[in-house]
């Protein structure tokens, strides 16, 4: 019997593990890190499109669209939340991210040019990540795999707005196609980098899968994604930029031809053209902020004091 | 795991639909006769509800703005909720003030008023289109604004437009949760540090003399209030004073007096769409997409 | 490393009457009046509640994973607590 008895079992018989028991510290700092960076995502993920809120072009897509980014910063809480059950501190998280030591995804460090992107974000971006997220509702780790359950739910409400927003402008006018357009053509490859390396350069994938934090490969699951998404953009009426985009029928799937893998590193260590921005906006908050919440911490401790 | 649909994929293993669908959702306004009553007057009726709407409208993009800069994500989402039933009651209020006008396309009407008016047309009060310095400004002119609203509200339900009288009833739920909201961050600053003690009473030192004009009466309300549809502003003096009393004191911050009866500056100022820089500002910026795209569908 | 301004509430919801209150997550509050409108706005925003507790986490006392043996395994054995164990013939009625 090794240390860990109870963990190998719970994990070889497909249980999920709770907060309390015993784990291997390896997996507990995999476990963290992995749900902070899922967590600073969502946070940081507000950004690009929380930008439009105020210039939505009507009031029901500024009310969905508000909806929608309120949604992301509370995936950011419920993640929040199952980091803390393995003792992380949600202020210490927070420092990490702001001081650039912690990394969120590389997808939301390109900007939102037009309102377009509203909806390709929706379609593709959050298309995306529920192609990353359902497999996680079966995490080895409890208090993650609960919160990604329902954040996949909320998540579908977020894939179908935004290709609802997509078909109406593709029926709207041609400078609207053109925008359509124009917003595939530069989300496309950072949505299909948003599933990581591929597997030759994804060294933890295997210690991953064996703890059953991660349950495909990354390659499988941007093949999945890129045959999800063809025939979407068919029936939209748009094109994919990618001249090597072919259905392959001896594989059964589509043959895509490779991101820019050099950009993407470029992008994740600091590079993209929105890196600073969005760390700095979630620092100015957190700094501008550091008084309320001191008020109100000076304030329940004086309650506490009248109550004794 | 069947693995193409995110619904298929997700009941798999969670029975229990109620978590993140929720259940019971339904249109408190769906069996609410949309006619404008033969003795009141539409074109006042019409001009009425837009300076309800305009006021949540405007006061919501403020709201809007401070979502990914509030103080913690909690109150992000927090600040959201109220920007989003300021919103929902706006959208409402102006397809009333559609109706009530006798707008032929109803689906856009909404839209036509939002993106469509110029300043000048906007009938919100000038404290709605103020920025907001810092967070105690936030909360207090929300506490202001809130606070008057409800009130308004609360009589509103009985008017004797029967649509307008579902929103405000539907809207004082909301507009309840929204005072308590702010007013405890009222308190919470007013009586936490000496730093948010300061920044708080500044706040309020400089809020309550401008709601002089949410109660000077303007001739559209003094006319519907007569024919039972509306509220005569004036009437709400004592329940917001009082709220104000109640707050100030318990936030440990001087009371202010609240100013004089009359509009801000200008002649009948943002009832009668007179408006500073700030709106002008406001509009550019929601307008923008909009106005962009002639002809454009969304 | 920075320790965050507000402690730890866990929340618990019931969905509908009837139901019972069930443990949805956690959030950051600086008192309770304050976590429960975090709550409501956190946990409810799609019509999942009619009512919310909230308890600080410091406050929770849990039964430890490594006494789950003596804890809960002793009910195990006991099978006559449960209305299968026993043999009724199916001809009797109603019970
Ligand atoms: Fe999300
Ligand atoms: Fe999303």
């Amino acid at each position: 019997m090794t240390d860990f008895a109870l963990f190998d079992q719970a994990i070889a018989r497909d249980q999920r593990i709770e907060p309390a028991d015993e784990m291997p510290e390896r997996y507990r700092s995999t476990m963290i890190r992995q749900i902070a960076q899922h967590a600073h995502s969502e946070i940081i993920g507000m950004q690009p499109e929380g930008e439009w809120i105020t210039r939505a072009p009507t009031l029901r897509r500024k009310a969905i669209l508000l909806a929608k980014v309120q949604d992301e910063a509370g995936h950011g809480l419920y993640l929040y939340s199952a980091a803390e059950t393995l003792g992380a501190d949600r202020g210490d998280l927070t420092q990490r991210l702001i001081e650039g030591r912690q990394k969120y995804s590389s997808i939301f460090n390109y900007p939102t040019l037009s309102f377009a992107d509203v909806g390709v974000i929706g379609w593709l971006v959050d298309g995306a990540a529920i192609c990353n997220q359902v497999p996680l509702c079966r995490s080895s780790y409890g208090p993650y795999a609960r919160a990604m359950i329902r954040i996949c739910k909320e998540e579908s409400f977020h894939q179908r707005q935004g290709y609802e927003l997509l078909l109406t402008m593709m029926s709207g006018t041609a400078a609207q196609r053109d925008m359509v357009q124009d917003a595939v053509d530069r989300w496309w490859w950072p949505s299909l980098m948003m599933f990581g390396p591929p597997d030759a350069d994804s060294p933890n994938t295997a210690q991953s899968m064996a703890w059953k934090i991660k349950r495909h490969t990354n390659d499988e699951l941007r093949q999945r994604f890129v045959d999800m998404s063809v025939p979407q953009a068919a029936e939209l009426g748009v094109t994919l930029p990618d001249p090597e985009l072919a259905w392959n029928a001896s594989r059964d799937h589509y043959d895509f031809g490779q991101p820019d893998w050099d950009e993407l590193r470029r992008v994740i260590s600091g590079g993209g053209a929105m890196n600073e921005q969005r760390i700095a906006r979630r620092r100015q908050a957190d700094t501008d902020g550091a008084w309320v919440r001191e008020a109100a911490a000076a304030h329940a401790a004086k309650n506490l004091e009248v109550a004794r | 795991m069947a693995f193409d649909d995110a619904y298929s994929a997700l009941t798999d293993h969670d029975d229990d639909a109620r978590w993140a669908y929720g259940t019971g959702f339904s249109d408190p306004l769906a069996s609410v006769p949309s006619s404008v009553p033969a003795d009141v007057d539409g074109a006042d009726l019409s001009l009425y509800c837009l300076m309800l709407g305009d006021d949540a409208l405007i006061l919501s993009h403020r709201l809007q703005e401070w979502v990914t800069r509030a103080p913690e994500l909690e109150d992000e989402l927090a600040l959201a909720n109220i920007a989003l039933d300021l919103l929902g009651q706006a959208r409402l209020l102006l397809s009333r003030a559609g109706v009530a006008s006798g707008a032929s396309s109803l689906a856009a009407v909404e839209d036509v008023l939002a993106f469509g008016r110029d300043a000048a047309e906007f009938r919100n009060v000038r404290l709605a289109e103020r920025s907001d310095a810092d967070f105690a400004c936030l909360v207090g002119r929300l506490l202001v604004m809130v606070t008057w609203r409800l009130a308004a509200f609360d009589r509103l339900a009985s008017s004797r437009d029967p649509m307008l009288a579902a929103i405000a009833a539907k809207g004082v739920k909301e507009l309840t949760y929204h005072r308590d909201y702010a007013a405890q961050w009222v308190v919470r600053l007013g009586d936490g540090t000496a730093l948010s003690h300061s920044r708080m009473a500044a706040a309020m030192a400089e809020l309550l003399p401008l709601t002089g004009e949410l109660f000077a009466t303007h001739p559209v309300e003094a006319r519907l209030a007569v024919a039972g549809v509306a509220v005569e502003p004036v009437s709400l003096r004592a329940e917001f004073d009082g709220v104000m009393a109640q707050v100030l004191e318990a936030a440990t911050l001087d009371p202010v007096l609240p100013g004089p009866p009359v509009a801000a500056s200008g002649e009948g100022a943002g009832r009668d769409g007179v408006h500073g820089p700030e709106l002008d500002e406001i509009l550019r910026e929601m307008q923008s997409v909009a106005r962009a795209v002639p002809g454009g569908v969304w | 490393m920075t320790r965050h301004e507000w402690p730890l509430f866990e929340v618990f919801v019931r969905a509908k009457r009837g139901l019972n209150h069930v443990h949805v997550g956690s959030l950051r509050a600086a008192d309770h009046e304050m976590a429960l409108h975090h709550a409501r706005d956190l946990y409810t925003r799609r019509n999942e509640g009619v009512s919310i507790w909230v308890v600080r986490s410091d406050q929770v006392a849990a039964s430890d994973p490594a006494e789950k043996p003596s804890f809960f395994e002793p009910s195990a054995d006991k099978v006559y607590r449960h209305p299968t164990h026993y043999t009724i013939p199916s001809t009797v009625p109603h019970i």
